[in-house]
């Protein structure tokens, strides 16, 4: 067993920290505070790769892993939950179905300006209806011609506000239940296709974050992503996927705010002394650092089995279950630490602890993790 | 257009401490980083590349460990690299190392050489300029900005109140300032492609046909280190205003009466 990076990931971990420090930490204040993502820090990110890392060279991706993935996600994370999200989506949702269902027409057609940083992408499932019970879903996908009509309203769409490309869930077959959902590639300009504007949020503010109508979109049968009933299927994979990348966005929160708070006890002083010379704060670090490390591990278990070839669901839903509650606890902590200058908007911490319980709901909540784990266990 | 950088692997610090006793850096613990002047020297030149197009060549003499710093330059765009490494060349000092450097670098037949202004570990802004004088080719330090014309290179180079430009024909060797540009970050997939691509070691017996053997490695250095200790920031010094011609020669000498000048 191996608890070291190779060299190999230690540079793209080194790649991403600095970037991170250089590019994204300056500017994750302002965005959030705008609830607006800076389309110039987007640009650069597709400039280095970060939007097509794990995927072939042979699509125009970087060619990396999913441990390399989830290295950038930490350290994006560590500075600004929103810019880890924004990746997360495009890159192991979007992404993922494309790369795992799509034809080799549609990987060249819509992957590659996708993996290589031309496009962004976007996984449009969740309804106003259907969250956790994602089969019970409304919208609508009828043949008619050489078209699919889809009808019907996602909402929570992440990126949809500069997404090119919509991977969209809609009922072919209402009949099959589950077995009766499909997957589109939607493109931006398809008429009858529509986004509104930011939905106000708690936390991760800066991303974008919409709802998306789909009003007798005609979208071309070659857009179908895979088979007709195969959509229940690949949006449970690309979660499946996803769930890696969250839990390292909680970790990469959790250890962002870990890190402001050591370096804030050493420097403020209450009672003649700095507040890190009390046991209690020693023991409070040392336990939030513990926390952090175990859910660092769980999730590059999980990111190592994935790039094995392993199963991973459950690897992944565990890793995202503890690092999630993780990154509350510890941000929560760190606030605490900072006593009211945490809770102050100058100090970065209150927005990690606001970024940080998205981590919990999105991609399937902790309990939904806890039901795909206990199916894994065969405990039903 | 052949392009070959030379960079330098140091201790990320820019107070680097010494060992009291053999007056040698400690670099136990510290990360090692490429110099910043050198990492100016890669921007520079991969500029260039950008736009005239040329290929670029990092060259290091360093540790095996070295290697590392060249990876890095691979993953931001460098086409090639190599690793300057032997035990012969252990213990080099700055004339032994520009030595080592030039007769590698007389292999490649560069059309331009860029190394950084000086390394942050060393210090002493030599090795560039004495590669220059081995290899018999124009220098020009100290440079801000590097534009590459078809037969030669023309450079802004900083002076202390004023700038120079200045043309020289190829093949010259340019040495860059840190603070002049911002080098660009690595790409994942320079990352990846880096730790795929073949960086060659040459040692002693590779170089051997350029290299005297009594020029190189510590029995090859002439520098004695009588001592080591950190710079002192020279200090800001004092500007007269407002006075007329007479009275500003009056004050300049009277202060340097005052201190014991004249
Ligand atoms: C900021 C943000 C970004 C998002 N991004 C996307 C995106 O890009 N694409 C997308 O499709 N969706 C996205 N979502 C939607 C997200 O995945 C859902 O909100 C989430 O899956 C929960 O669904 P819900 O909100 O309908 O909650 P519900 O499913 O209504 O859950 C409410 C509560 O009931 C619990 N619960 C539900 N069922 C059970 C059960 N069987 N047993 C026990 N407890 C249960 C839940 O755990 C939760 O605590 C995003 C949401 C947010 C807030
Ligand atoms: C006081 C002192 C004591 C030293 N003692 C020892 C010792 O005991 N043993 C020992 O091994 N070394 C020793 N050195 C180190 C050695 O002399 C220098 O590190 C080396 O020759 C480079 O000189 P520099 O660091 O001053 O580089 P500078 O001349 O400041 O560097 C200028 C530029 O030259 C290029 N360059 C410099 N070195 C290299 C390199 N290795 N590869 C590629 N390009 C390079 C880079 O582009 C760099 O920016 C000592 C140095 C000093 C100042």
């Amino acid at each position: 067993m191996e608890f070291t990076l190779s060299k190999q990931h230690q540079l793209q971990q080194q790649l991403y920290r600095s970037f991170a420090q250089a590019e994204i930490k300056p500017l994750a204040r302002d965005m959030d505070e705008a609830e607006e993502y800076s389309p110039q820090l987007l640009q650069k990110m597709q400039q280095a790769g970060f939007f097509g890392i794990p995927y072939s060279t042979v699509y125009g991706g970087a060619g990396a892993d999913n441990l390399s993935y989830v290295l950038c996600m930490e350290e994006v994370s560590k500075v600004d939950g929103s810019t880890g999200i924004t990746i997360s989506v495009h890159t192991s949702l979007c992404c993922h179905c494309l790369n795992e269902f799509g034809s080799e027409e549609q990987k060249q057609k819509h992957l590659r300006p996708l993996v290589n940083g031309s496009k962004f992408g976007c996984f449009s499932l969740t309804e106003p209806g259907a969250g956790s019970d994602v089969a019970a879903g409304q919208t609508t996908a009828v043949l008619d011609g050489d078209d699919y009509v889809l009808n019907g309203s996602k909402v929570f769409t992440t990126n949809s506000g500069f997404a090119d490309v919509f991977v969209a869930f809609a009922v072919t077959d209402r009949e099959k239940g589950a077995r009766g959902m499909s997957a589109f590639i939607v493109e931006k300009g398809m008429p009858g296709l529509s986004v509104s504007a930011n939905i106000p949020r708690m936390g991760i503010r800066a991303a974008s974050n919409c709802v998306v109508t789909y009003d007798g979109v005609r979208v071309p049968k070659e857009n179908l992503l895979s088979r007709e009933g195969d959509g229940f299927k690949i949006a449970m994979k690309a979660l499946d996927a996803g769930r890696i990348g969250i839990a390292a966005q909680a970790v990469g929160l959790a250890q962002g705010a870990l890190d402001e708070a050591v370096k804030y006890v050493k420097e403020r002083k209450q009672f003649g002394k700095p507040i890190s010379a009390f046991q209690n704060t020693q023991f409070k670090i040392a336990e939030m650092q513990t926390q952090v490390d175990a859910a660092r591990l769980l999730t590059y278990r999980a990111a190592a089995a994935k790039d094995a070839g392993q199963p991973y669901g459950s690897h992944a839903a565990m890793a995202k279950l503890f690092a999630s509650d993780v990154a509350c606890q510890v941000t929560r902590g760190a606030v605490q630490l900072f006593g009211g200058y945490g809770y102050a908007r100058e100090y970065p911490v209150e927005r990690m602890m606001r970024d940080a319980k998205i981590t919990e709901i999105y991609e399937g909540t902790s309990e939904v993790m806890k039901m795909v784990i206990a199916g894994a266990m065969k405990v039903k | 257009m052949k392009i070959a950088v030379c960079i330098k692997q140091v201790p990320d610090t820019t107070e680097v401490r010494l060992d009291p006793k053999t007056n040698t850096l400690i670099r136990d613990g510290v990360p090692s980083i490429i110099n910043p002047d050198d990492k100016a020297a890669l921007e520079a030149a991969l500029r260039i590349k950008d736009g005239a197009g040329a290929s670029v060549t990092a060259i290091c003499m360093g540790p095996p460990q070295a290697d590392v710093a060249l990876r890095e330059a691979l993953a931001m765009g460098c086409d090639n690299a190599i690793l300057l490494s032997a035990r012969e060349f252990g213990g080099s000092d700055t004339y032994a190392t520009a030595t080592i450097l030039a007769a590698a670098l007389k292999k490649g037949d560069y059309d331009l050489i860029i190394a950084g202004r000086q390394a942050i570990d060393g210090d002493t802004a030599q090795v560039g300029p004495q590669v220059a004088e081995r290899l018999g080719i124009p220098q020009i330090s100290y440079a801000e900005e590097i534009r590459a014309e078809a037969d030669g290179v023309v450079v802004k180079r900083q002076y202390e109140d004023c700038y120079h430009l200045i043309e020289a024909k190829f093949p010259c060797l340019v040495t860059v300032l840190a603070e002049a540009v911002q080098p660009r970050h690595m790409t994942v997939r320079g990352t990846v492609e880096a730790y795929a691509a073949d960086i060659p070691v040459l040692g002693f017996e590779d170089l051997k046909d350029g290299l005297n053997p009594d020029w190189i490695g510590l029995k090859g250095s002439p520098t004695n280190v009588v001592k080591s200790f950190a710079k002192q920031l020279k200090g800001q010094g004092i500007r007269l205003a407002g006075l007329s011609e007479d009275e500003a020669v009056n004050t300049i000498v009277q202060k340097l009466d005052e201190l014991c000048i004249i």
